[in-house]
């Protein structure tokens, strides 16, 4: 089974993010750059797939040249090789990603295509669902357990208060949502072993932006509370401000 | 003449509430730009619920029903809504920012050569155009978002918009779509809890973290959560423990969630946490650590034991419910 799992490289997740001073971007300098951690969990997956069913995982990743000390850690937990599309940077709109990313897929003849459900720096949970709809493929979003077996796939998803359970042929697109599987350590011998795996790089044409970021901006501070007491004997007085101040019981 | 559509969501063949906020948002925007509001009502059978949408403003309610539509289908769905806005020449196309609705509209907006501002907080109109807001980075970067695309399509966070009665008299059309089969089939949903409310759609959300001890204990959070009409939460320590189903974890790799009151029991107020919740209207911390960084973003803490602040809490609403 020949798998494509698309990765992101994000900022880790502790780290302070501060608008840089053209206004639309974040500042890049000293941030720690890691797999998109939703992306981590599909990497895992591919690799459990092909491990019993044999057959290659190939990272795909468009993206400056930076991004390939973070595609060498996705092949150091032993992805077979990667593909990066050269670009200046991932591109704000989600659809220009996806086009991107579907014209490269699709010379690729895989039987499942693996995403995270979300990058968690621009959050815009869309490529998957866009890149489904360009192939023409089966998707299913926001999956926390997979099954595939003889191309017959089952996929379980998360919505709101519940699952639902999703059966689709192959090749199909998934996108992975933790609780999926709990990924790897990269061995040494696999840090090793990344060093020398190949990375493809490929030019295309981006097609042109339909969204584009005005500005960026801090959330307004939340002014600091107050502590109403101490114990249970502060709940009268907590629960009267909750009521004539607040108004919200 | 702008043409907003609000593609609806219907569950278990109803329109849930996050509905009626994107009517509203909709309608304000078409006041503005002095448009229309519409919208489709995909299903097997939907024209029971063609009334509803015109107390909120809704012009025309376009009802697309066929048998294959009974179970949902992201592929078959966004086909249908994609001929919806074809059908309206829609200027806008908005949905719900929920499961379904993020992975719905991205589609319809790729089969419409569009593109999407998902999740978005906020709308404003200026001389150039409508300018989106939304939340990246867990919440801690706002981005002021344009499109250029026809048409404009967006998600709508739940619990951003508020709900605004509006009633109108819509009117009301069938249309036929050529449905193509659908490839990815969902066979079956199963609800955690027996049909709970959600987090994400409460008003009031009682999160409870590892200070809560056991999930022995969360008895009282249920009370509590019920009196108020509430959803219980959870932070990752207790999800990752086992005591409580990961649909309930709120924070970065959980839900985000937006609901009027936020009580966090026993919870430190981690970053990751604190990206899922501080968007809430208000916080309430209990917790016996004086130092907790949560009291940081509470607007009224109390420090204590939960075990003992919990029951008498639980008392005091009921009484004032009682009151009342
Ligand atoms: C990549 C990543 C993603 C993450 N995503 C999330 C996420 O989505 N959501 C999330 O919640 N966390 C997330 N975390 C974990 C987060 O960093 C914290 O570890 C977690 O939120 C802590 O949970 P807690 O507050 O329940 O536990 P603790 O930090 O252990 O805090 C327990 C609190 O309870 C108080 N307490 C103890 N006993 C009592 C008592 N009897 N009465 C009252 N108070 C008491 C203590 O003073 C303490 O403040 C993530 C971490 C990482 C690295
Ligand atoms: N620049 C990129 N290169 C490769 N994959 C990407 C890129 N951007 C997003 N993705 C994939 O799409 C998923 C969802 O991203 P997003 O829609 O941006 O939230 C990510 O988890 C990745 O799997």
């Amino acid at each position: 089974m020949n798998i494509a799992v698309c990765m992101k490289q994000t900022p880790d997740t502790e780290a302070q993010i501060k608008i840089a001073d053209d206004g639309t971007h974040i500042q890049t300098d000293g941030i720690k750059w890691i797999i998109n951690p939703y992306d981590e969990f599909a990497i895992e997956e591919a690799l459990r797939i092909t491990e019993k069913h044999g057959g290659e995982v190939t990272l795909i990743s468009l993206g400056p040249a930076s991004v390939e000390k973070t595609i060498r850690e996705g092949l150091a937990m032993g992805a077979h090789k990667a593909i990066r599309i050269d670009a200046p940077e991932s591109p704000a709109d989600p659809q220009v990603v996806g086009a991107a990313l579907a014209e490269v897929l699709k010379e690729g003849n895989y039987d499942l295509i693996l995403f995270g459900k979300q990058a968690i720096d621009d959050d815009q949970s869309q490529v998957p669902s866009i890149v489904a709809t360009l192939l023409d493929l089966p998707a299913v979003a926001v999956v926390v357990k997979l099954d595939i077996e003889d191309g017959k796939a089952t996929a379980l998803r998360e919505i709101e208060g519940g699952h639902e359970k999703v059966t689709f042929s192959q090749p199909a697109v998934v996108s992975a949502q933790r609780g999926l599987n709990e990924p790897r350590y990269r061995s040494l011998k696999g840090i090793m072993a990344a060093k020398k795996k190949p990375i493809e790089v490929k030019q295309i044409n981006l097609k042109e932006n339909q969204l584009s970021v005005e500005k960026l901006s801090y959330p307004p501070e939340k002014k600091p509370g107050r502590i109403v007491g101490e114990g249970p004997d502060a709940v009268p007085e907590l629960v009267r401000l909750l009521h004539e101040e607040a108004k919200v019981i | 003449m702008a043409t907003i559509l609000v593609v609806s969501e219907i569950r278990n063949g109803q329109l849930k509430k996050v509905n009626f906020e994107a009517y509203s948002a909709a309608r304000q925007l078409a006041d503005q730009l002095n448009g229309d509001v519409a919208t489709v009502l995909i299903g097997s059978s939907v024209s029971g619920l063609s009334d509803i949408p015109g107390k909120y403003g809704v012009n025309k309610v376009l009802q697309v029903e066929d048998a294959s539509l009974e179970k949902f289908s992201p592929d078959a769905y966004a086909a249908v809504a994609a001929e919806a806005a074809r059908h309206l020449n829609a200027d806008f196309v908005f949905m719900p920012a929920t499961a379904m609705g993020k992975d719905l509209l991205p589609r319809v907006a790729t089969l419409l050569n569009a593109s999407t501002a998902q999740d978005v907080i906020h709308m404003r109109v200026e001389d150039s155009g409508v300018v989106y807001t939304r939340p990246m980075f867990a919440g801690k970067i706002l981005a002021d978002v344009k499109l250029t695309s026809t048409p404009q399509t967006a998600t709508l966070r739940p619990k951003a918009f508020a709900i605004q009665e509006n009633p109108v008299t819509a009117a009301t059309e069938a249309l036929s779509v050529n449905v193509p089969q659908a490839k990815a089939v969902v066979e079956e949903v199963t609800t955690s809890g027996g049909g709970k409310l959600d987090v994400t759609e409460a008003d009031v959300v009682v999160s409870g973290g590892r200070g809560m001890k056991g999930p022995e204990n969360w008895h009282l959070l249920e009370e509590l959560a019920e009196l108020l009409g509430g959803a219980t939460g959870a932070s990752r320590a207790v999800v990752d423990a086992g005591w409580r189903p990961h649909g309930e974890q709120v924070g970065q790799t959980g839900k985000t969630v937006s609901p009027t009151l936020y009580i966090a029991v026993g919870i430190s107020g981690a970053i990751q946490h604190l990206a899922g919740m501080l968007s809430s209207k208000y916080i309430v911390a209990i917790n016996k650590d004086p130092d907790a960084p949560i009291f940081k973003v509470a607007d009224y803490g109390i420090v204590g034991d939960a075990m003992e602040v919990l029951p008498r809490l639980i008392e005091e609403i009921k009484k004032l419910k009682a009151e009342s």
